[in-house]
């Protein structure tokens, strides 16, 4: 493809947002687009940075891909592929991944691959023991960092146990580890992710060669675990509204969703009560450790952090429950369908050593499943959310110190700014004086927020620099979770008219109905029986949600996406990565959303 | 050969009865006998052929006029054949097979219009020699329409080209045999065919379908843009959907055969058959598939009152004959696979 018919603008070609030129200077200098990065093709990670990074927020992109391309690269020596470079313009994310074309370097590293790789593989559910229990101490040893208080006068203790160390030390020791152990956690992360989509991709490859014609979507179900603790927090939230029901205390609920008012009308039912608050806080310990988002940004709380997400979703619930529906999910009718898809789809293959084959290539996946799907629960959600309260934690050290106007603004301060300015109250407490420059983040912290609300609206364009002709490796689509498909739709949107938007056909189905345009699961409330969601992305805490509505449109994701999987579980019709849905969208407007094609109309 | 050979009702027919009812008629008797909804009808079998063309040869010596041409003196060849072929249409069919036929036709109905189509019996012969005969005459209505249309259907037989392909190959003219296969025509609000491996990819976990309004022949003919449907068979979801500007329909004329008409606007753009009835055809389409334990290439129809009905079904070409190499082959360890896919050795 020559030059000139490149689609996509080159990264030196884009400019800074109008009224953010200053942007870059909240991130390392090393995140900056280089004059030679024109070269390569890259393309914006939307799927996990759909917003732009706030500072702070950095570090998510930072250590996950320094870890990533650690186990790809130096670890397990992927042959073909390495790790992934990314740069930061208007405050998103572009990454592009490194390849190996040496034949004899490939070979080389093949031998390494198989040798390591293998090693887990075979010893895949003894290593994942090891994995979940190292990661829940990890998140033990995360929640028990204590924040040092910075007293007027050191505690006695320190003297009488002749210690030898003051609080001040213990400011920066915290924050170092509260850092190390969210770094570590990602470390954990990708130690056997990649293999886990290793094993995954070559069962989707095997399927779409023997059966060109077959969905995304239907590969997963193949492979896809029906008791996966993605679907736990919802289950919990099920029970305790039967329970509600049961106990007869279920007007304490009201819509609003406000936990001081509900928690203390529960609480107002004697017995009844405490049984419900007991299993409350029986599900919360860890189940409500579940980021209102895929936890990259520190916004993103925990149903913990605010009970109130999932208290507005129970009224709901229990109406359902009232009318007499089950909620709980089939899970047996679940695996059966499942299994029998699966018989299905082996009978139709030409000979025994395909379906041989495909056993085999099956079982993998169904190995290391568990594992891709579970992990999740543990690093992004429930260490994740943990760490970013720590942070927060600091913050509001940096606020009672009168350093910062608010706690929430330390995430407006890049992790290494964190540490400077630890290092100033450190040592002002010791001096006895004021922190030196004591105002200095506030004006630059109004700038910044300030920033961040301008490059919310700029359109990211999906990929930059020369489009590559196709993507055949698998170990390249497996990093950047792109395939020459989803290029060409980039390149060349398939949009018939101005009232049409196209996405991936994620659950099948045609409905038509009234927009609800949702930016954050915080606005449940606003959703009416039979709307049509059209959120950005949705997020497990999400899951209520499709209990009331009729079908489902996202900005971002793609059919392993959790949108794609709730809606095929409740069989309503969606449309995933769209690209723009909630900004073109508006609310209450007329929508037919074609879940088979993947294309949203505007009606009216 | 005795009278009650002549003709043979659907329902008596199984596959071995082929070389007397041809592959179309074999194939509607056993669809039939599968209880498959197929509109009812009888085939005239290869016997009726034979007594027919006994007597005119005996009289005009047909085989041997035949036989005597040359494949290369191309004048001479269509001269003989088309007289042939007049010849054919003008005989008087004996009564014995008249009588026969007109009985079985009254037992379809009072003057109830119905398709006349060839049915070949020699089962290389279907792709082959055959080819382009595949006669069909819709919309025949009356004993004296249904004769013509059956004589036509032999009288296709010596079409030169064809002919000339049995002369090359040494088909001696007495091996001749056609069935012909007669069936009850259903008005279709709309119609169409379907495979049931996909007619582009090959793949075999697919049905796909093509439907337009009103009779098959618009689609058969290409002169319409059909609805196009895609439909898993194991999920039974309907995985693509296009629905198409179909502008003409073919429906049946008042005076026998068909019209074309055009299609007003909005049900030019409305899908044809609804999701229900995809779903009735797909079910369908996967037991005439397992009857026959290969993919079909089917053509379906949907009349007035919604009845969803199958005209015909053979097995697919297209697909079969090309053998594909096995996608992968099992390895020592299941792990192995992943080696050889992210190996990065082609």
């Amino acid at each position: 493809m020559s030059e000139s018919k490149n689609p996509f603008p080159l990264p030196s070609e884009i400019e800074s947002v109008p009224g953010a030129e200053n942007w870059g200077d909240m991130y390392a200098y090393y995140t900056r687009v280089q004059p030679e990065d024109d070269d390569r093709f890259w393309f914006y990670n939307s799927m996990h940075f759909s917003e732009p990074m706030s500072a702070f927020d950095m570090i998510t992109a930072e250590a996950a891909y320094y870890a990533m391309g650690a186990y790809v690269t130096r670890v397990f020596a992927f042959p073909t592929a390495m790790g992934i470079d990314y740069r930061c313009i208007n405050g998103r994310i572009y990454i592009t991944a490194n390849t190996v074309q040496d034949p004899e370097e490939i070979e080389k590293r093949l031998a390494i691959f198989q040798e390591r790789a293998g090693h887990y593989y075979e010893n895949w559910n003894d290593i994942y023991g090891q994995w979940e229990k190292r990661m829940g101490d990890l998140i033990k040893e995360m929640t028990a960092i204590k924040i040092p208080e910075l007293p007027n006068i050191e505690d006695e203790a320190v003297v009488k146990e002749a210690r030898g160390i003051a609080q001040n030390h213990y400011v920066r020791q915290a924050y170092n580890e509260v850092i190390e152990k969210y770094q570590i956690m990602w470390q954990h992360h990708f130690e056997m992710l990649m293999l886990g989509y290793g094993a995954y991709v070559v069962f989707f490859q095997f399927c779409k060669q023997a059966f060109p014609e077959i969905t995304d979507q239907t590969v997963a179900r193949m492979v896809a675990g029906i008791d996966v603790l993605m679907f736990r927090p919802d289950d919990e939230l099920k029970k305790l509204a039967k329970l509600a029901v049961e106990l007869g205390i279920d007007d304490a609920f009201t819509d609003d969703g406000n936990p001081d008012v509900i928690l203390a009308a529960v609480e107002a039912k004697g017995d009844a009560g405490k049984q419900w608050m007991d299993a409350l806080a029986e599900s919360r310990d860890p189940w409500f450790n579940i980021s209102i988002g895929d936890g990259f940004y520190h916004f993103e709380r925990s149903w913990n952090d605010d009970l109130s997400v999932p208290l507005s979703a129970l009224p709901h619930y229990i109406g359902l429950i009232k009318k007499g529906e089950n909620l709980e999910r089939p899970t047996e009718e679940l695996k059966a369908e499942r299994e029998r898809i699966i018989s299905e789809y082996r009978e139709l293959l030409g000979t025994d050593e395909e379906k041989a084959a495909f056993d085999q290539m099956l079982a993998v996946s169904h190995l290391v499943f568990p594992y891709v799907e579970d992990h999740k629960f543990y690093c992004e959600h429930w260490l994740t959310t943990c760490f970013f309260n720590k942070i927060r934690e600091f913050g509001q050290l940096l606020a009672r110190h009168d350093m910062l106007d608010d706690a929430e603004d330390i995430f407006h301060l890049h992790h290494t700014e964190v540490d400077l300015t630890l290092g100033n109250l450190m040592n002002a407490w010791a001096a006895g004086s004021k922190p030196v420059n004591q105002d200095y983040w506030k004006p630059i912290v109004k700038e910044r927020r300030r920033m961040i609300e301008v490059l919310k609206e700029w359109q990211a364009p999906p990929a930059i620099g020369p489009m590559p002709e196709n993507i055949e490796d698998p170990a390249l689509q497996m990093l950047w979770g792109i395939t020459t498909e989803t290029l060409h739709t980039w390149a060349a949107p398939d949009i018939e008219d101005d009232s049409q938007l196209k996405g991936y056909a994620a659950s099948p189905g045609i409905v038509e109905g009234t927009a609800k345009v949702l930016r954050s699961i915080n606005d449940f409330g606003e959703i009416s029986e039979g709307d049509i969601l059209v959120a950005p992305v949705t997020h497990p805490s999400w899951s209520p949600l499709f209990s009331k509505i009729s079908a489902a449109v996202s900005d971002i994701g793609g059919t392993m996406s959790h949108m794609a999987i709730v809606a095929r579980e409740y069989g309503m019709p969606a449309v995933v990565g769209t690209g723009q849905a909630t900004k073109r969208i508006q609310n209450g407007q007329k929508l037919r959303v074609d879940g088979d094609r993947g294309v949203v109309t505007i009606l009216e | 050969m005795t009278s009650d050979s002549f003709i043979l009702p659907f329902g008596t027919i199984s596959l071995d009865d082929r070389p007397r009812v041809g592959g179309k008629g074999g194939s509607l008797g056993e669809l039939t006998s599968a209880l498959i909804p197929v509109p009812p009808g009888f085939v005239v079998t290869t016997d009726a052929f034979s007594a027919f063309l006994d007597a005119l040869d005996k009289e005009h010596g047909i085989r041997n006029q035949i036989a005597k041409l040359d494949p290369e003196d191309v004048a001479t060849l269509n001269q003989t054949t088309s007289d042939i072929r007049t010849l054919v249409q003008q005989a008087p069919t004996p009564k014995e097979i008249a009588s026969v036929i007109a009985e079985a036709y009254s037992k379809l109905g009072d003057n109830i219009p119905v398709a006349v189509r060839s049915s070949a019996t020699s089962e290389d012969s279907e792709e082959a020699s055959f080819a382009g005969l595949q006669d069909t005459y819709l919309w025949q209505k009356g004993e004296a329409q249904l004769m013509e249309a059956l004589k036509l259907c032999w009288a296709s037989l010596y079409n030169a080209e064809s002919v000339a392909y049995r002369l090359k190959l040494d088909i001696p003219e007495y091996q001749l045999a056609m069935a012909v296969v007669i069936q009850t025509m259903v008005n279709s609000r709309c119609s169409g065919v379907m495979f049931t491996r996909s007619p582009t990819t090959g793949d075999k976990s697919v049905i796909a379908i093509e439907g337009s309004w009103g009779l098959g022949s618009s689609i058969v003919s290409g002169e319409v843009t059909p609805d196009k449907f895609v439909i898993n068979k194991i999920t039974s979801e309907i995985t693509s959907r296009d629905v198409a500007s179909k502008d003409i329909e073919h429906v049946p004329d008042e005076k026998g055969g068909i019209m074309e008409m055009p299609v007003d606007e909005t049900r030019k753009k409305t899908q044809c058959v609804s999701d229900d009835e995809l779903k009735e055809l797909s079910s369908i389409a996967r037991r005439i598939e397992k009857l026959y334990g290969m993919p079909q290439d089917i053509e379906w129809a949907i009349d007035q009152e919604g009845k969803v009905m199958v005209l015909q079904s053979r097995p697919e070409t297209v697909w079969a004959a090309k053998e594909k190499a096995p996608v992968a082959k099992p390895t020592a360890k299941a792990f192995d696979h992943i080696f050889n896919v992210l190996g990065g050795q082609k």
